[in-house]
């Protein structure tokens, strides 16, 4: 895809690479305080700095500590692990449109959790984790056995072709459901345009470990995606036994998406893009790959979460909207420069 | 007219007309005559349901204008209930040509309108219209939904022509204009009053509920224009999908054929859209099952895709209207339900295969 620039990046060396995570970590956290300072009611770097720490009470470190700070962190997470989940499904599935979006895995997780607000009535904020987890595993499932169904082998077109399909099978069945009951349509709209608007530390705290499991779990993952992102007869030439390592990625996947869906609602092209720039910068090894996602990731979608407070003030717009219109064409725009013929 | 030259296989039949030819499968033509009586008893069976039962044979003669000895059967039957069905038989009819032309073309069994673009560009449309000015509505909406769904097929052509536009890359410039198409409208939904969001909801869907004769004549008079030079397109169909190549070397104009082809098929499948929202796989599954009774020679398919389609649409239409009565599933999540679990039957068949 980007093999000219990936063949100049790798002679510069590990030290460039780690100055860049170095930069983007500083970025990032730039990044993390101007989404602390902008919101209905600006306050200014220095009293964000305060008014994080301070328990005194005030107007301030109550917006701080209970709606601003839950919000980034949760962009932040969400971010990582949708940008390292594509990663991941790309290595795998050796497709540069794969991601938890396109390919519907976070279209199930979303028709879980809406079937359960239905089916339960207002089930406890830790189950709603679990079932987008639930629905991500199945999607994922489904997807990769549609991909591969049809005459010719299974090619990166027919896989997102085969995610476009079922993810309009999973959006229509959860249209469904929210048409069966005005409540219940009231309540997840908003949850179901992929928003990180109203997230508290609470359910913060219920979706991370899932995320962060993930995220741990991906370290050594890395080596033998990259093995896997040769093909699979290559990997397994080096002594890796392919199916039990597709097996554990495609676990962390879901752990990942599902998490991620869980917190903010289907996030989508996230997954996309940070892995394409994180291997326009990094190159193809996955040890590097991973991190600059992750790190693009949450660039990505806590920049989208700033401008959807900033857009159309005093409305907010759903983070998952931002990340569609700027995701989107650059989709297109792989769509174009992939099929040459 | 016409003159039956039969060939030493038999298979088929011929009819011709100065230089114009058809081939009439003659596998196709019981399986189409038992789709038809099926088409017909289900629309007796499905105009009898309903709120207010009518008996079929009361059905059938307040159909055809006769006395029932019952003032309301000539309304209920001839005003409520039969505009819905035979809209609901045409859209099912011209979405599954629409999706066989479009699987010829590709070559790829998931291809269908919906993934051009055009459900989401329709969708967001109608539901710009009806979230942003729900006062407005009625009448418009179709124009409206049309307008949308053409616009967004020509924003996709557009952008996915480079030097000739490669099916799949229309395809996949499709699903991306489609994901831009979709976000907006869920920034609308998401801040559209409840009631109207709902209202958007059942369109997006795809819903026949409430359509009057009015909308009847609309997608008649577009698939009299459109549904001709598809069935005059089976000959090419038939050679694009050997592949390109193949299709050169027989002396096929290429990327003329499918340039006409797509823009039929995009037409056609928009005046569905425009007139009963974006029903889901009936366009996806009907050519699917076709294929299976009367093979892959476009001739038979295409006509037998049609009737599939309308077929399935008035099942869908009917289980939707009564099972769970009172309310009513818009017909689209119907024939979502019924088209996913084939699509699995149809990928379990292929890895056994």
């Amino acid at each position: 895809m980007t093999s000219a620039s990936v063949t100049v990046r790798q002679r510069d060396g590990t030290a460039l690479r780690f100055a860049g995570l170095a930069v983007g970590a500083a970025v990032l956290l730039l990044l993390f305080g101007a989404s602390l300072a902008v919101g209905s009611m600006s306050i200014p770097l220095p009293a964000v700095f305060g008014g994080l720490f301070s328990a005194d009470g005030s107007v301030t470190s109550l917006i701080l500590q209970t709606v601003r700070l839950p919000r980034a962190l949760s962009a932040i997470l969400v971010g990582a692990s949708l940008g390292v989940a594509g990663a991941i499904m790309q290595a795998l599935t050796r497709n540069p449109l794969a991601s938890p979006g396109i390919l519907g895995v976070n279209a199930g997780a979303a028709l879980t959790v809406v079937a359960a607000v239905l089916v339960l009535g207002n089930p406890p904020l830790a189950t709603y984790a679990l079932f987008a987890l639930l629905g991500a595993a199945v999607a994922g499932a489904l997807v990769y056995a549609l991909g591969n169904a049809g005459r010719g082998s299974s090619s990166p077109l027919r896989l997102a072709l085969a995610g476009a399909v079922l993810m309009s099978f999973l959006t229509s069945l959860t249209t469904a459901l929210l048409l069966l009951d005005r409540n219940t349509l009231d309540s997840v709209r908003f949850w179901t345009a992929g928003s990180l608007a109203g997230r508290d530390m609470e359910l913060f705290a219920l979706a991370a470990p899932y995320m962060l499991t993930g995220l741990l779990l991906s370290v050594p993952l890395a080596r033998q995606l990259t093995a896997l992102s040769l093909g699979d007869d290559v990997a397994r030439g080096l002594g890796q036994r392919s199916g039990r390592v597709k097996l554990f990625a495609a676990l962390v996947v879901v752990l990942l998406a599902g998490g991620a869906v869980a917190l903010a609602g289907p996030v989508a092209f996230v997954g996309l893009v940070a892995p394409h720039l994180a291997r326009f910068l990094a190159g193809v090894d996955y040890r590097w790959v991973l991190p600059y996602a992750a790190l693009l990731g949450a660039m990505l979608v806590i920049v989208g979460d700033i401008g959807a407070r900033v857009a159309l003030r005093p409305q907010e717009v759903p983070v998952g909207v931002v990340m569609a219109l700027i995701g989107a064409p650059f989709f297109i725009y792989l769509a174009r420069s992939m099929v040459k013929q | 007219m016409t003159r039956g030259t039969t060939s030493a296989g038999g298979a088929w039949f011929v009819l011709r007309l100065g230089s114009l030819s058809w081939r009439v499968s003659r596998r196709a033509m019981p399986v189409a005559g038992i789709l038809l009586i099926l088409i017909v008893a289900t629309t007796v069976v499905s105009v009898g349901q309903g709120e207010y039962r009518i008996g079929p044979l009361d059905v059938v003669r307040a159909t055809l204008g006769l006395e029932t000895g019952n003032p309301d059967h000539a309304l209920v039957v001839r005003e409520f209930r039969l505009p819905r069905i035979v809209l609901a038989t045409l859209v099912g009819a011209a979405l599954a040509l629409s999706g066989a032309v479009l699987q010829g073309i590709t070559g790829n069994p998931l291809a269908e309108p919906g993934v051009l673009g055009i459900n989401q560009g329709a969708g967001l449309a109608a539901v710009a219209l009806l979230t942003l000015a729900p006062a407005t509505s009625g009448a418009l909406l179709p124009w409206v939904a049309l307008a949308g769904g053409l616009l967004a097929a020509l924003l996709i052509y557009l952008l996915a022509w480079n030097r000739g536009a490669a099916a799949i890359r229309l395809l996949l410039v499709g699903i991306g204009l489609g994901a831009i198409a979709t976000s907006l409208t869920t920034f609308l939904i998401v801040f559209g009053e409840v009631l109207e969001v709902q209202r958007a909801l059942v369109w997006l869907s795809g819903s026949v509920y409430g359509r009057t004769w009015e909308h009847v004549r609309m997608l008649a008079l577009w698939m009299l224009v459109l549904v001709p030079p598809v069935l005059l397109g089976a000959r090419s169909l038939n050679i694009l999908s050997m592949g390109d190549a193949a299709a050169r070397g027989l002396g096929q104009r290429v990327e003329l054929a499918r340039g006409s082809l797509i823009v039929v098929a995009v037409a056609l499948a928009s005046g569905a859209v425009a007139v009963a929202g974006t029903v889901a796989f009936a366009g996806l599954v009907a050519p699917h099952a076709a294929r299976r009774l009367v093979g892959p020679a476009f001739e038979a398919l295409l006509p037998v895709s049609a009737l599939f389609g309308a077929l399935l649409l008035l099942v869908a239409d009917l289980v939707g209207r009564t099972v769970i009565a009172p309310s009513q599933l818009p017909v689209g999540l119907v024939t979502a339900v019924i088209g996913a679990p084939y699509l699995l039957y149809l990928l379990w068949r292929q890895r056994s295969a």
